[in-house]
C-alpha cells in the first residue's frame, strides 16, 4: 500500500533520514522500530504529508505525494487515520464531539447517525459509555484509545500510530498492543507503528524495521528480527533481552 | 583600538541589518498567510459555527472591558480638555473637542489596544496550545485546512466585531463627557451638544471605523500567525503570545498614522 523510495530529509543542514526506503504490505501491521532521535517520528510525518522530504518519492497505492497539490493531498490523507502520540485530542470538545470531528467533516451524517457511529468506535475501543466526558477527565491510555476511536471512525484503510506505547506502565501496554490487534483484524485495516518498546513492537508486528541514525539497518518478518545479525539490532534488542 | 573602531559600526550594521531582514521576512510571512486564510474562507466549506463562536468570544467577550475604557476615557479626557479651554473662556467647545479626538483616534485606538490584549494574545495562546500539542496537526491528517477551520473565523469576527466594539466605545465616551462636563462641571447641556452637532461629521466616525476594521483584521492575523507557527512547548506558547501583543501593539500605532494620512488626503 504504501512504498518509500530513498527518501531523505534534513533540518538546519542536518541530516535525520538518509536514503531511506520500506514497504507496507496491505493489511499487515508494519513496526519501525528505533531509539529516540533515530528519525521515526519524521518518518512517519513524510508518509502522512505534514513534512516533505527532500528527495526521494513515497507512494501511496501507486501514487506519488511528494509535492503534490495540498488539495489532493487532503483527499489521500482520507485513506489514513493516526493515533498521535499524546493521542492529540482537541482539548475544547467532549470525547463524543472529538469522534464525530471526522464524521460532521467529511460525511453527510444525521445526529443521529453519528451518534450511533461515535459508540460503535468506542465499543471497539472498550470505552463505552464516556462521550461527554473531556479529554482532561481521562488517563493516558484512555486517552490514546479514544485517539484510535477517532482515527478509525471513517474506516480508514491504514491506521499509522506514533510511539503509542510511550509513557505507559506496563498493564495499560498490554491493553493498547491488544487494542492495535483489534483494529486490525476487526477492521482489516493497515498498520504502521513507530515505537521503541521491543517488547509492544513484537506483539503486534507482521513485519519490522529498524532504523538507526536515520537509516533502515534491519528489515525482515517480526519472528526473524531475534536472528539479525546488524550489531545495532543486536546491541538494541539484547539491551530488551536482558531486561526480561 | 582601531580595529575595534571599524569594527562597531560593522555589527551594528549586522545586527540593524538582521533586524530589518527578520521584520520585511516575517511581515511577509504574514501577509502570505493572511493570503491563505482569505482564500480559505471564501472556499467551502463555510464555517458559520466558528465564525459565530469567534465573533461571541470577541464582541461579547470584550464588551464590559471596552464599555469601562470608554467611560473613563469620555470623562478623564473631558476634565482635562475643560482645565485647558477654562484658560481661554472656550469651555462650551469640551463637547466637541472630546468627541472629535475620541471618534477619530481614541474610539478606534484604545479599542484595539483593549482587544489585542485580551483576544490577540488568547488566539496566540490556543493556537500556539494546539501546534505544540499536534492538535493542528491531527486536523491535517483529518484532512481538515487547519487554517479554514481555526484561522479564516477568528479573522472574520475580528474585522466586524472590532468596529462594533469601536462605535460602541464612541457611544459611552459621549456619555462618560456629557456627565462629567454637564453634571459635574457645570457646562451648559445646549452648548455642549450643540458644537457636538456644529462640528462633527459623520466622516470623522466613519474615520475612526474604517480604521477599526483594519486594526480588527491586523490583531487576528498576528496572534493567529504567532499561534500557528509557535515552537517548543510551553516557552514556544509564552512567547508567541508575548510577540503578538507587542507585535499587535505597535503595529496598530504605525498604522494609525499611515492609516489616518491617507484618511485625510482621499477623505479631507
Amino acid at each position: 500500500m504504501i512504498q518509500i523510495n530513498n527518501i531523505s530529509k534534513s533540518f538546519a543542514q542536518q541530516p535525520v533520514l538518509k536514503n531511506v526506503s520500506l514497504n507496507v504490505e496491505r493489511g499487515k501491521t508494519r513496526v519501525i522500530l528505533g531509539p529516540s532521535g533515530s528519525g521515526k517520528t519524521v518518518l512517519l510525518k513524510n508518509i502522512i504529508g505534514l513534512l516533505q522530504p527532500d528527495s526521494g518519492e513515497i507512494k501511496v497505492d501507486g501514487e506519488n505525494i511528494v509535492g503534490i497539490n495540498p488539495k489532493r493531498m487532503l483527499d489521500i490523507r482520507k485513506k489514513f487515520g493516526m493515533v498521535f502520540q499524546q493521542a492529540a485530542l482537541f482539548d475544547s470538545m467532549t470525547v463524543g464531539q472529538n469522534i464525530a470531528f471526522p464524521l460532521e467533516e467529511h460525511g453527510n451524517y444525521s445526529d443521529e447517525e453519528i451518534s450511533s457511529k461515535v459508540a460503535q468506535a468506542l465499543e471497539v475501543v472498550s470505552l463505552e459509555g464516556i462521550e461527554d466526558k473531556f479529554p482532561s477527565e481521562l488517563s493516558g491510555g484512555m486517552r490514546k484509545r479514544v485517539g484510535l476511536a477517532r482515527a478509525i471512525i471513517l474506516q480508514p484503510q491504514c491506521v499509522l500510530y506514533d510511539e503509542p506505547t510511550t509513557g505507559l506502565d506496563p498493564l495499560t501496554t498490554d491493553d493498547v498492543d491488544r487494542m492495535i490487534l483489534d483494529a486490525s483484524s476487526r477492521l482489516n485495516v493497515t498498520s504502521v507503528v513507530i515505537s521503541h518498546d521491543v517488547g509492544s513492537a513484537l506483539n503486534v508486528a507482521d513485519d519490522i524495521a529498524v532504523i538507526h541514525q536515520g537509516t533502515i539497518v534491519e528489515d525482515c518478518k517480526a519472528a526473524e528480527i531475534k536472528n539479525s545479525t546488524h550489531p545495532f539490532v543486536q546491541e538494541f534488542l539484547g539491551t530488551w533481552f536482558k531486561k526480561q | 583600538m582601531s580595529t575595534k573602531i571599524v569594527q562597531q559600526p560593522i555589527r551594528f550594521a549586522q545586527v540593524s541589518g538582521n533586524f530589518v531582514l527578520r521584520t520585511v521576512e516575517d511581515t511577509g510571512q504574514m501577509l502570505g498567510f493572511f493570503m491563505q486564510a482569505l482564500r480559505a474562507a471564501f472556499t467551502p466549506p463555510w464555517r458559520v459555527e466558528q465564525f459565530l463562536a469567534q465573533a461571541e468570544f470577541v464582541g461579547v467577550g470584550s464588551l464590559f472591558i471596552i464599555l469601562l475604557t470608554g467611560v473613563f476615557t469620555g470623562a478623564v479626557f473631558t476634565l482635562q480638555t475643560v482645565s485647558a479651554l477654562e484658560q481661554v473662556g472656550m469651555e462650551s467647545m469640551v463637547g466637541s473637542t472630546v468627541m472629535l479626538a475620541v471618534s477619530r483616534e481614541l474610539a478606534p485606538v484604545l479599542t484595539a489596544l483593549m482587544v489585542t490584549g485580551r483576544v490577540g494574545s488568547a488566539m496566540a495562546t490556543e493556537l500556539g496550545t494546539m501546534r505544540v500539542s499536534e492538535q493542528i496537526d491531527a486536523m491535517e491528517v483529518m484532512a481538515v485546512d487547519p487554517i479554514g477551520y481555526l484561522v479564516a473565523p477568528r479573522i472574520f469576527a475580528c474585522a466586524i466585531m472590532v468596529p462594533a466594539l469601536t462605535v460602541i466605545f464612541d457611544v459611552v465616551s459621549g456619555i462618560g463627557a456629557y456627565t462629567v462636563a454637564v453634571g459635574a462641571l457645570g457646562i451648559d447641556e445646549g452648548a455642549f451638544l450643540s458644537r457636538i452637532e456644529w462640528f462633527l461629521d459623520p466622516f470623522d466616525f466613519t474615520h475612526g471605523i474604517k480604521k477599526a476594521f483594519i486594526f480588527g483584521v491586523l490583531i487576528a492575523v498576528v496572534g493567529c500567525f504567532k499561534g500557528f507557527h509557535a515552537k517548543g512547548g510551553a516557552r514556544g506558547v509564552g512567547l508567541a503570545t508575548t510577540q503578538a501583543v507587542v507585535i499587535g501593539s505597535i503595529s496598530i500605532f504605525v498604522l494609525d498614522y499611515v492609516l489616518t494620512a491617507i484618511l485625510l488626503v482621499f477623505e479631507g
